[in-house]
């Protein structure tokens, strides 16, 4: 028998799935786009879009290649893979202890052996995308809200947002202090968020920043926190650039700030880590929350079944990250190579004419291009924006992406290219602003 | 006290279910040939692992497959790099291939239908948040993973409705039952958005015929509801009938393709749960938009990617594999039955999966959940033997056990079936039904099965099990 079937204009999917919270039409991946049509090469596409909006870390591959050639009977499944079965069936969401401990030592280098991190208090995830949305589930119901200062990673609007139905109430932070964050700041977006009848459950902060490219200083770490305690929520510090920081004195950790309080007040922060930018290894997805509160760990730790990481990818960076000297030694090169890169490209720019924010980490810098707006707009900065993807061929990120409060900041990716590539590109800036005092120059 | 969400509070993480208790009483004192003899015995964990020799074999003749050998490192870094929600193309092609080659390449798949997740577990969230709002609800046939609890529901919100299977009907799928549940959530207020079903079936063992198959697709077409059908264990059918796929009965109906979703994984047809393969296989554009935009929560490590596009590539391991994996699961499962059936066990009559769904009705004190209750747990602490009740899988009938076969050594097995013998033994007279206490007819059945089973039991190549395949009943030696 043949029924008739009628095509329905379409099942419905869900809200989640029809809603546009996935944020891809933000210009942040516009200009992404524009890269994959026409990518900039060395040799083939040298009049291609250069990429400078995706902030990888490619400076120190080297270290990692040479590591993996003298070791690598220690990081396959050894001679005649005896160890391949017994990896190749762990799933258990607790994570290998190697790897857990190797990640606690690692995290430990970075701060300078200034704390210490408790490897049982470390849950795995795919990714810090994933720790992140992880997180939002088990600290704030759907319709509450977390607090976040501006300018922000875009991504967050997806990761806190999408699946969660949590809001975002962002701190509004601006130039005249170095867009740091203040006590007035923080009040301001809690009463905002009181205003809008929005549950706040707690604050994620991103440290050293993306897009600033800074590290938050102790003493606006203390007033943060203090905040936290004062208003009885969570502090969710995102330290996945805590090894990009060109010098180990200038990156202070929320671990520290808690030490030094002798982990009073320690059950509400919450730390987001990844192996994604300080070793260059996205494609890994390798992230982590390390939780001073029991129930966010045992909870967390269910929840990362939706997210767990290969065992595969566990068992290598185990062996990695436990040889001591190799990060060590990783670490400290990794480090200069970024603070050169940092150097070499403000120094470019300020010879065409263009002042940055000053940086202490990242993997990019925050470029100030607001003289050259045609008017001080969200409008005039897309307008820059456009002309920079398109006649420069340079994909950088405007900061109304970064849903940052002043027009005319842009983020700038300087780590995931050849010393070569970023040369041309400077040169490509060095040019477009020597146009535009000719242009301006006639008129 | 700062406090947690309402999902981080409650209890959708499911484990308050005798499903992990099991696992736990595992956890404390576990079964180890040698340092503890009396240890107990995982039987609740559905794993294949007994093909790793094959693997570990074409893994030293592929060094290339690793980033970590001398011959792979060339490839470290761009896959380091790789983190496109797409997925590599070659990993796509590998998986799409090793799928069609599963289901006798009577289907091809799209490599651009293939979506990531992480594993089998982050798939059907994933589908659940693409396909219902919270509150919505998904038509579940019982008895069911106890997993799916959580997967379909935890942060989700959506609701699971039982359609109620039974024995009467080898637990098969009726149009009856469907309709029932979609009633029952009506009444219940609940706007029912999809069907899932797990083709072949965990815990049953068995696989859906052609029939049913078709009266689902034509359910869920006029009810206008999606489809999921988990099809991870597609090649541990090891015993015709053969497995037919999802996606082969759309070719043969009339079906809106758009409802159509299949959730696959490597973890149990090649015994990788570590590596955490899964996949959404979507007929329906907007899905795998979205899926693939939810898979930044869950991707495949490009490590893993790169290693299994190199072996699914291979076509010549691919067949062997498949072929040699399906040859052992047979072999364990032909032993295991019989080996049951000798002391008055019987299970569902099944042809695939990695474990039995057990028959222990004849040992409940009463015909009630409680009494299954109290049965397993003289099986988890006295028999030693962790296996997995029916209630915890939503069985509408109790005395029944999920028992699994393929996650342990040959000598293991031993074990586990000598001490449910002498259990059997224990508790002779209150369980041994009375057709097998009648000794006249008692030798001779014996006798007649053992011999027909003997024929069964070996392999295609004529060889017999190294294990010796006729292991004394305790009840035939009483008797002679």
């Amino acid at each position: 028998m043949v029924i008739e079937i009628e095509k329905p204009s379409s099942v419905r999917l869900s809200k989640v799935a029809i809603s546009k919270t996935h944020g891809e039409d933000s210009p942040y991946f516009a200009g992404w786009k524009a890269y994959d049509e026409n990518p900039y090469d060395e040799v083939h596409n040298q009049s291609g879009v250069i990429q400078m909006g995706l902030a990888e870390n490619q400076v120190s591959f080297d270290l990692l290649e040479k590591y993996l050639e003298e070791h690598h009977e220690a990081s396959s499944w050894g001679k005649g893979a005896p160890g391949f079965r017994e990896n190749a069936l762990f799933q258990d969401y607790h994570g290998l202890k190697s790897f857990r401990q190797a990640m606690a030592n690692f995290m430990e280098q970075i701060r300078g052996g200034k704390v210490k991190f408790d490897p049982d208090r470390i849950v795995l995830t795919a990714g810090a995308t994933a720790a992140n949305e992880l997180l939002t589930f088990i600290l704030a119901d759907p319709g509450d809200a977390l607090l976040v200062p501006t300018p922000y990673y875009p991504g967050f609007d997806r990761d806190l947002r999408w699946r969660t139905g949590v809001k975002i109430v962002p701190i509004h932070c601006n130039s005249s202090n170095n867009f740091q964050i203040t006590p007035q700041a923080l009040e301001a977006a809690y009463q905002s968020a009181e205003s809008m009848d929005l549950k706040v459950r707690g604050i994620l902060i991103t440290n050293p920043s993306n897009p600033l490219g800074s590290a938050i200083q102790s003493s606006i770490l203390n007033d943060i926190l203090d905040f936290a305690v004062h208003k009885n929520i969570h502090l969710v510090s995102d330290e996945i650039y805590s090894g990009s920081t060109f010098s180990p004195s200038e990156f202070v950790s929320i671990a520290e700030i808690l030490r030094n309080r002798n982990y009073k007040d320690a059950e509400r922060v919450h730390i987001v880590y990844s192996l994604s930018k300080d070793l260059g290894l996205p494609g890994f997805r390798v992230g982590t929350i390390y939780s001073y509160n029991d129930d966010v760990v045992t909870t967390a730790r269910r929840m990362s079944s939706f997210t767990l990481i290969s065992s595969q990818t566990q068992h290598l960076l185990a062996c990695m990250l436990s040889n001591h000297e190799f990060t060590q030694n990783y670490i400290k090169t990794n480090r200069e190579r970024l603070n050169k890169r940092y150097d070499m490209i403000i120094q470019g720019l300020k010879k065409a004419g263009i002042e940055c924010l000053k940086g202490n980490a990242g993997l990019f810098c925050w470029m100030n291009l607001s003289p050259l707006l045609n008017e001080p707009t969200r409008q005039g900065e897309l307008e820059l924006w456009n002309i920079i993807l398109n006649q420069v061929k340079l994909n950088i990120s405007p900061g109304s992406s970064c849903h940052c409060s002043e027009p005319g900041w842009f983020r700038v990716c300087f780590a995931n290219m050849s010393e070569q590539t970023l040369r041309v590109a400077l040169q490509r800036i060095h040019k477009f602003m020597e146009q535009r005092k000719v242009c301006s120059v006639n008129r | 006290m700062v406090s947690m969400s309402k999902i981080a509070t409650g209890n959708g993480h499911g484990e308050n279910s005798p499903y992990f208790d099991g696992w736990k009483a595992y956890e404390t004192n576990p079964f180890h040939p040698i340092d503890r003899p009396d240890g107990v015995i995982q039987m609740g964990l559905a794993e294949n692992q007994l093909c790793f020799e094959l693997i570990k074999k074409w893994l030293m003749e592929h060094p290339e497959a690793s980033l970590c050998t001398a011959e792979g490192v060339n490839r470290f870094k761009e896959t380091a790099l790789f983190q496109d929600y797409h997925g590599m193309p070659e990993f796509r092609q590998a998986v799409a291939k090793f799928m069609g080659k599963v289901r006798g390449d009577r289907v091809k798949f799209d490599p651009d239908r293939i979506v990531m997740s992480g594993g089998a577990t982050g798939a059907h969230e994933m589908v659940a948040f693409c396909l219902a709002d919270p509150g919505e609800a998904l038509l579940v046939p019982t008895p069911y993973y106890p997993g799916f609890d959580r997967d379909l529901r935890w942060r989700t919100g959506v609701e699971l409705v039982p359609v109620i299977c039974e024995s009467s009907h080898n637990f098969q799928i009726t149009r009856t039952a469907m309709e029932a549940a979609y009633e029952k959530a009506q009444e219940a207020n609940l706007k029912v958005k999809g069907l899932l079903i797990t083709n072949p079936s965990n815990p049953l063992g068995t696989i859906m015929d052609r029939e049913t198959l078709k009266s689902i697709v034509k359910f869920i077409n006029e009810k206008n509801i999606h489809l999921i059908g988990d099809e991870i264990y597609a090649a541990t059918v090891f015993k015709d009938p053969e497995f037919v796929s999802i996606s082969e009965v759309i070719q043969e109906v009339e079906c809106n393709h758009d409802l159509i979703h299949i959730v696959y994984s490597l973890s149990k047809d090649m015994g990788f749960p570590g590596f955490r393969v899964g996949i959404v296989y979507s007929y329906n554009d907007a899905v795998v938009n979205c899926a693939r935009k939810m898979s930044s929560y869950g991707l495949v490590s490009s490590q893993t990617q790169h290693l299994i596009a190199t072996m699914l590539n291979d076509d010549d391991f691919l067949h062997n594999f498949i072929m040699e994996s399906k040859e052992q699961l047979f072999k364990r499962h032909k032993y295991f039955t019989w080996s049951l059936s000798q002391v008055g066990i019987g299970s569902l009559k099944s042809n695939g999966g990695l474990f039995i769904w057990m028959d222990l009705r004849k040992l409940l004190k009463e015909k009630t959940f409680d009494a299954e209750m109290d049965l397993w747990r003289v099986i988890i602490n006295e028999v030693k033997l962790n296996v997995s009740p029916g209630s915890s899988f939503h069985c509408h009938e109790p005395g029944w056990f999920r028992v699994c076969f393929a996650n342990m050594e040959d000598n293991t097995m031993e074990v586990a079936l000598s001490r449910i013998r002498s259990f059997i033994l224990k508790n002779n007279e209150s369980i041994v039904p009375r057709k097998l206490c009648r000794r006249s007819s008692l030798k001779l059945s014996l006798s007649r099965s053992l011999s027909r089973r003997m024929d069964d039991f070996m392999s295609p190549a004529g060889i017999m099990s190294p294990h010796s395949p006729l292991p004394q009943s305790p009840l035939v030696r009483a008797r002679t």
